[in-house]
């Protein structure tokens, strides 16, 4: 179906939403570029000008910028491992024959539809808490002294939380393309005389290594932009020990009111994600042509 | 395949992956279990915990001290309201792309996509300051727009890939049945879109009643929904845990059954049709 | 009623010439088959003129009526489409409504149709049934049933057949000659299958990279084909071709001669070979000859007692010869 008429239609058709998301993209972004070069802050309303990079040397020298990127390493870094290895694991035994397949499941998946206030109060109250938590209960059952996980390894525990909603995503993917694997590959692979782990080697893993990597990329888009589950756990504390990049900016911004330099961490952080980004959109663009 | 599996593998498999099962879900059932107790009963140890007598009154607190059911519609309002105006907004877009793609249709996918990509933080500023200017902050359009805004890429490129799966010959057989644009799309299309339609709608309410960046920075009380709600138990006075478990547990139920629901699209949303 | 007329019909994509400009003329009442390799833009041609591509040059007419510029629906032409293209979320009985509501016919003529079409086509007990819980042919016809109702005044066919299996492929084949038979309506085929060319035409059109080889009735073709595209196309084993010396001795580049046009002897005869494979029908043998001019491929009646290994001769019958010059046109 390609006549003239339905060309057209088409190019009207589409062009909300492309001026839409470029309005959304460009208006800001650019707003952003603009303020990361001027002296403006909030609280000092009289003093506003050009001030060239220096809101950019500011926070790329600063010390917290350096405990932040690690931070963030850290946090994306540690929730990947966990995510993958776990949820390849998961994924394996949840493509086993078992009984009540569906509500495992069931059970497996939900963390995924908690939303990031609500588990990350959870596991701060209910778990790390070094008084009333579960962990802290079953120290004192074995003798030994409760551990206060947010205020002693505060970034793990974050990377805790964050793994624990990330892991379902992980293990459904990952399960469904343990599921589309032809299992004649298999069997040919079984007659070809492969044993058990050199199926897993040189057939499954081959086969899980397009959706392991479509996993890795979304989740570092999203676990990049972490934010509520440092908000209500420990607001970047103790410290700066869980501050990560995402909560610098908006610390400076609407904490400090510091709109310039903000807007500087702002434009570094677009900068990073883009570097990631570039990987997903190649690998998503091949995808799409087949 | 119908391979044999022998019964004692079986059984070693399915205790293993239950009690993986349990553990992974037990945060979320072990909230479910505080809420149905008094503030004194929470705090015990666990064993205490379960011996203790059950009980709805958490519930009632919850609802009468903070209005619970405000910010419960504020959720509904806002995640629906947004997915919706993206479905308006995505759908011809999406059709368009599917049935009458150009030269161009790939690059433009992919630079919606790319939309996505942009970090928040990065816009941070001048959304609250603009909000600020035009008094939307702590309005639920405000969050509208941009959820809105947020979620169009991800809609789109659902529909895409839901469209792109029905074959154009029925269109074109439309056509030469004698059907003009309207009833192609009012008989044919639509009913074979809807599945699409509908998964795209359950993800997105999923993604923009958990959305837990612009809701927490652009809402104070009036628009507050429940990511923002329950986010205020961060700094408590006195017993609060079943009033936390009974909060948390309302605020995520909805979302849990409907999630429950979505599994598969989840899978194909969430990864652009790279994973089906 | 359902004469088409192409005149200068091009289309182009982009810079892409895949029809050159064609004319055509399609009989009122013909069963017309477009014929050709894959990629030869037979289907390009049935959906232009269809009106499902626009044409980039020249005329359509239908019935004496410009329709170059009309919509698919305005053509009063039906389809039918080689994926059948039945809406999954219709009943059998609505998607073969589905014409006539779109025509807006009131509900007494909507079902006298489909109760008529039903039971030519041998579906009225189907007729509450999704396309989804219909065999292959069944489905195929529900799309025949769906094109018949609209009673247009020509029917197009897209490879209806590609997707059956092979003894349904047959089946059908007859049940849409006999259909033809019955309602004497224009038809439009497209096949990639010189079989089904052969077996249901009327008149066939060999398509060749957008051009057309040659127009003629399935004999015609078979017996004189126009040049060397054509006399290889049409006919089933393909013709053997020979060319150098032994062409020159007949004045011609490239002589042609098909399978079932050479007499076989373990004794005598104007050329010498072995058989390479031998197939045993019983009612045909089919040997490949491996000769000093290639491998020349032989069909006799009923069993021939030759096998792998066997010497043979080979003897052409001089009056079914083809000859083609050195651009491969018939002399």
């Amino acid at each position: 179906m390609s006549t003239q008429a339905s060309r057209a239609a088409a190019r009207l058709m589409i062009s909300p939403s492309v001026i839409l998301l470029f309005l959304w993209m460009a208006v800001p972004l650019g707003m952003t570029l603009w303020f990361s070069f001027q002296r403006y802050n909030l609280l000092m309303p009289g003093q506003t000008g050009f001030v060239g990079f220096q809101n950019y040397e500011y926070f790329l020298t600063d010390p917290a910028f350096f405990t932040a990127l690690w931070n963030t390493l850290f946090l994306v870094g540690g929730v990947l491992l966990i995510t993958i290895i776990g949820g390849m694991l998961l994924a394996l035994l949840l493509d086993q024959a078992i009984f009540g397949q569906g509500i495992v499941r069931v059970l497996v998946i939900a963390p995924f539809f908690v939303m990031p206030t609500v588990s990350a109060l959870v596991w701060k109250n209910f778990f790390f808490n070094p008084v009333n938590g579960i962990f802290a209960y079953i120290a004192h059952f074995f003798g030994f002294p409760a551990y206060d996980f947010l205020a002693q390894a505060p970034l793990l525990s974050i990377t805790l939380i964050v793994a624990w909603q990330w892991l379902p995503f992980a293990t459904l993917i990952l399960l469904t393309a343990l599921q589309s694997l032809d299992s004649e590959q298999l069997e040919a692979a079984e007659m070809d005389g492969a044993s058990i782990w050199s199926r897993f080697i040189y057939i499954m893993v081959p086969h899980l290594s397009r959706a392991a990597t479509v996993v890795i990329l979304i989740q570092t888009i999203f676990l990049l932009s972490t934010f509520a589950e440092i908000l209500v756990t420990t607001n970047g504390g103790p410290g700066i020990a869980s501050t990560t990049l995402t909560y610098l900016v908006y610390v400076q911004s609407l904490l400090q009111f510091d709109v310039g330099g903000g807007a500087a961490g702002g434009i570094v952080a677009v900068i990073l994600a883009n570097i990631v980004a570039i990987f997903l959109m190649r690998m998503i663009g091949k995808n799409l042509e087949t | 395949m119908a391979r044999k599996t022998s019964n004692r593998r079986k059984l070693v498999m399915t205790i293993l992956a239950w009690s993986v099962g349990f553990v992974i879900f037990f945060p979320i059932l072990w909230t479910i279990i505080l809420s149905f107790k008094t503030e004194g009963d929470a705090i015990k140890t666990p064993l205490q915990v379960l011996t203790s007598h059950w009980t709805f009154e958490s519930y009632t607190l919850v609802q009468e001290r903070s209005n619970y059911f405000r910010h419960f519609m504020n959720s509904v309002v806002i995640s629906f309201g947004s997915v919706i105006l993206a479905l308006i907004i995505g759908i011809p877009s999406a059709w368009a792309m599917a049935f009458v793609p150009g030269k161009r249709t790939k690059d433009v996918l992919m630079w919606m996509l790319s939309t996505k990509m942009m970090p928040a933080v990065g816009v941070l500023v001048p959304i609250y300051l603009m909000f600020r200017d035009w008094g939307l902050l702590d309005t639920r359009t405000g969050l509208i727009i941009v959820l809105c805004l947020m979620n169009l890429p991800i809609v789109i490129w659902m529909l895409y890939t839901y469209f792109k799966e029905i074959p154009s010959e029925i269109l074109e057989a439309a056509r030469m049945d004698g059907a003009g644009l309207r009833s192609e799309i009012l008989y044919v299309l639509t009913p074979m879109a809807i599945p699409g339609i509908a998964s795209t709608l359950l993800l997105n309410v999923i993604l923009s009643w958990n959305e837990a960046f612009w809701t927490l920075n652009l809402t104070a009380a009036k628009a507050a929904p429940l990511t923002a709600f329950i986010a205020a138990y961060s700094s408590p006075e006195g017993l609060f845990y079943a009033k936390l478990s009974a909060a948390s547990t309302l605020a995520i139920a909805p979302i849990l059954i409907l999630g429950w629901f979505s599994q598969k699209q989840l899978v194909r949303g969430l990864t652009f049709g790279a994973v089906k | 009623m359902g004469q088409i007329e192409l005149k200068g019909v091009t289309k182009r994509f982009g810079d892409v010439e895949v029809i050159p400009p064609l004319d055509l003329h399609i009989g009122e009442g013909e069963f017309v088959v477009f014929v050709g390799p894959s990629g030869c833009g037979k289907s390009t041609l049935l959906r232009l003129i269809a009106g499902l591509e626009d044409v980039s040059g020249g005329h359509i007419e239908i019935d004496g009526q410009d329709a170059t510029d009309l919509p698919p629906a305005k053509r009063s032409l039906a389809m039918v489409f080689q994926s059948y293209a039945l809406y999954p979320h219709m009943s059998v009985r609505k998607n073969i409504a589905f014409p006539l509501k779109m025509a807006k016919a009131d509900q007494a003529t909507i079902d006298a149709k489909i109760e008529n079409a039903a039971r030519i086509l041998n579906l009225t007990d189907y007729l509450h049934r999704r396309p989804g819980q219909l065999s292959g042919g069944q489905r195929q016809r529900v799309a025949i049933g769906r094109a018949i109702v609209r009673e247009p005044a020509a029917f197009l066919f897209d490879e209806p057949l590609s997707n059956l299996d092979a003894a349904l492929r047959v089946n059908m084949r007859l049940e849409i000659s006999e259909l033809h038979q019955k309602l004497k309506t224009t038809m439009v085929y497209v096949t990639h299958d010189q079989v089904e060319a052969m077996t249901m035409a009327d008149k066939i059109v060999v398509l060749h990279a957008g051009v057309i080889e040659q127009v003629g009735s399935p004999l015609e073709l078979y017996r004189s084909p126009r040049n060397k595209f054509v006399a290889g196309f049409i006919g089933s084993p393909k013709m053997n071709f020979v060319e150098g010396p032994e062409a020159a001795k007949h004045n011609a580049h490239t002589i042609g001669i098909r399978p079932e046009h050479i007499n076989v002897s373990a004794t005598e005869g104007a050329w010498k070979g072995t058989v390479g494979v031998s197939e045993h029908l019983g009612s045909d043998t089919f040997l490949h000859v491996d000769t000093e001019f290639g491998l020349i491929n032989v069909r006799g009646d009923g069993e021939i007692d030759l096998h792998s290994g066997d010497s043979v001769w080979l003897s052409p019958d001089l009056s079914q010869l083809h000859k083609f010059d050195a651009a491969g046109l018939a002399i």
